[in-house]
């Protein structure tokens, strides 16, 4: 096992006993650094080898890791490093414009150990390189299931992110929920183009190596050319995407001069897949098995669809996985037989301990069971199911946007547009696509004799926030609908 | 080439450097590598070179070599232009 390979990142590849050592080495700096059980460490990392090893130092400490997206913009990894207090920030010398003058300011941070950075910068350490001479990293009690693993962020509807607290127990319960029907295996070569800062694309990154599969990390999906070059050369055999990047992907002019037959899975999360996409995907990977699946960062996955099922009642996610028990509520929370429309809740062992130092907002999601009266998972998605159960996804019960199968706040995005010295008001929706599932759009008024273009608010945007959230749409109007008391009407708007 | 390339530099640093994070980069720099942009932005980033040089970005283009730093964008778009006129098709 030592020898085998565990991570490829573009020309490099490093076995798992050097993915060891690595975790080793990181794991006694952060010691030095006090970073104590418990402890939280922000990862502000791309796809890389560098975000594996932070993973598992972390964890190895007993401490909690927080994945932050490195698209995440200064105000925002400001607040995340001050919301959770982390000790020490992990990064990449690219990355200091943004946070250097974060780190300066943040109180509780003692360290910044950067990828890249020399050894006489000022305010950050080098990554460590793993020397035989080293001492190992000393003991911590051991965890226990209850134990915080990670925080991961989430957007609230105040436009205030939330830090979704997991437990070892829950992600454990997870994994091997998801594992129970995706059965990856150890000769698995996992193609990994999605952000590991979120869960969909961390779980794999945590699974694959949990079970000894090579994982083949692309920092960007930015080129699907490239992506599907090494799909064929590492012949991957699992393939997780969301609708944009298979869109990207699946209608390549010289798709066909690649050989894909080593896929055997393919999965699908983040937002249906279009109808168009599973047909090619069954011409052109024959030998794939596609999954279709639901969850969200709150208990990781809820659902997914038999790939076996998926020509019988495409539209569906299934009718949950094992390991947890879900029901649809109506209005006043009483459960409802399958046939119904009501809001998805979901009771299980993978159900987040809590929103991080956030009782309302924790509240408002975990809500005592009325049969049990322990906390249940009220998704705040609405569901139809038919007579058997299956699933359908309506809406959501908030107005939370799901763009690109991230939660979007109308808010975050509204606040963003009103820094346009030229815009007088806007309000922000979202509307139905068929490869975002959602996209963000927003409505603006604009200041007497001012002139703006779609492209100028979308592009101020993306300088400003992470690019799920940036309009894909901008209509200009003359005035929001407003009722009685000054609130936008957004119904109005769709 | 050079006006081009000034041209090219000023609209991703309006567009995509914001003031506050502010990043300088050379004509060589990835762009990827500078995280100035993700896979949003590249589509954003072609769409403007669409609108603006009248020219097609195919599939097969979309690659670091022809996108990925403001020499090679310089290049690309300065060997359509080419093609472009050399076919008539250009404006």
């Amino acid at each position: 096992m030592p020898t085998k390979t565990a991570l490829i990142s573009d020309d490099l590849r490093i076995t798992y006993g050097e993915l060891q050592r690595r975790v080793e080495a990181l794991a006694t700096l952060l010691q030095i650094r006090g970073v104590a059980q418990g402890d939280r460490v922000a990862l502000y990392l791309e796809n890389s080898i560098e975000f594996a090893v932070a993973v598992h130092a972390a964890l190895l400490i007993g401490a909690v890791f927080v994945p932050i997206s490195p698209q995440t913009k200064s105000d925002k990894l400001n607040y995340m490093l001050g919301d959770t207090r982390a000790k020490v920030l992990l990064t990449d010398a690219r990355l200091n414009p943004v946070w250097r003058s974060v780190v300066t300011n943040a109180s509780s941070i003692t360290a910044c150990i950067a990828v890249g950075a020399p050894s006489d910068d000022d305010t950050a350490f080098p990554w460590p390189i793993p020397d035989s001479n080293d001492a190992r990293c000393s003991q911590t009690p051991p965890t226990t299931a209850d134990d915080l693993a990670a925080i991961i962020y989430t957007s609230g509807t105040t436009g205030v992110p939330k830090g979704v607290m997991l437990t070892h127990l829950n992600m454990c319960s997870a994994w091997n929920s998801v594992q129970s029907y995706l059965q990856l295996r150890e000769d698995d070569v996992i193609g990994l183009a999605l952000s590991p800062s979120f869960s969909y694309g961390l779980y794999h990154l945590l699974m694959g190596l949990g079970l000894g599969a090579t994982l083949v990390l692309e920092r960007s999906a930015a080129f699907p050319q490239k992506i599907v070059e090494r799909l064929a050369r590492e012949r991957v055999t699992v393939f997780p995407g969301v609708p944009t990047l298979f869109s990207s992907i699946l209608w390549l002019s010289n798709l066909a001069s690649f050989d894909l037959s080593g896929l055997r899975i393919v999965t699908n999360a983040a937002a249906a897949l279009p109808e168009a996409h599973v047909q090619r995907i069954r011409e052109v990977l024959p030998n794939a098995q596609l999954f279709s699946m639901y969850g969200m960062t709150e208990c990781k996955r809820i659902s997914y669809l038999p790939p076996e099922q998926l020509k019988f009642r495409p539209g569906s996610i299934g009718r949950g996985m094992p390991g947890q028990e879900h029901w649809l509520i109506d209005a006043d929370g009483r459960r409802l037989a399958n046939g119904a429309t009501g809001e998805l809740v979901v009771r299980g062992k993978h159900v987040m301990r809590g929103y991080w130092e956030k009782p309302l907002a924790t509240a408002e999601r975990l809500k005592p069971d009325s049969v049990s009266g322990e906390p249940v998972l009220h998704t705040g998605d609405i569901f139809r199911s038919d007579d058997e159960g299956w699933l359908y996804f309506v809406a959501r019960s908030d107005d939370i946007i799901k763009s690109r199968g991230e939660k979007v706040a109308p808010r975050e995005v509204e606040n963003a547009i009103y820094a346009i010295p030229s815009v007088r008001d806007c309000a922000v929706i979202g509307v139905p696509d068929e490869h975002w599932g959602e996209a963000v759009k927003a409505f603006v008024t604009l200041r007497e004799g001012a002139q703006l273009t779609e492209r100028e608010v979308i592009r101020h945007c993306l300088a400003r926030l992470e690019s799920y959230m940036a309009p894909k749409f901008v209509e200009f109007v003359v005035d929001l609908p407003r009722t009685d008391s000054g609130k936008v009407r957004k119904l109005d708007l769709r | 080439m050079t006006d081009l390339k000034r041209e090219l530099r000023r609209y991703v640093e309006d567009n995509f450097v914001m003031g506050a994070d502010g990043i300088g980069f050379s004509d060589a720099d990835s762009f990827m590598g500078l995280y100035i942009l993700d896979s949003t932005g590249f589509l954003e980033v072609i769409t403007h070179l669409e609108e603006r040089y009248g020219i097609q970005v195919e599939d097969e283009e979309m690659i670091p070599e022809n996108l990925d730093s403001l020499d090679n964008l310089a290049a690309f778009v300065d060997t359509k232009r080419r093609s472009l006129k050399a076919t008539g098709r250009g404006a």
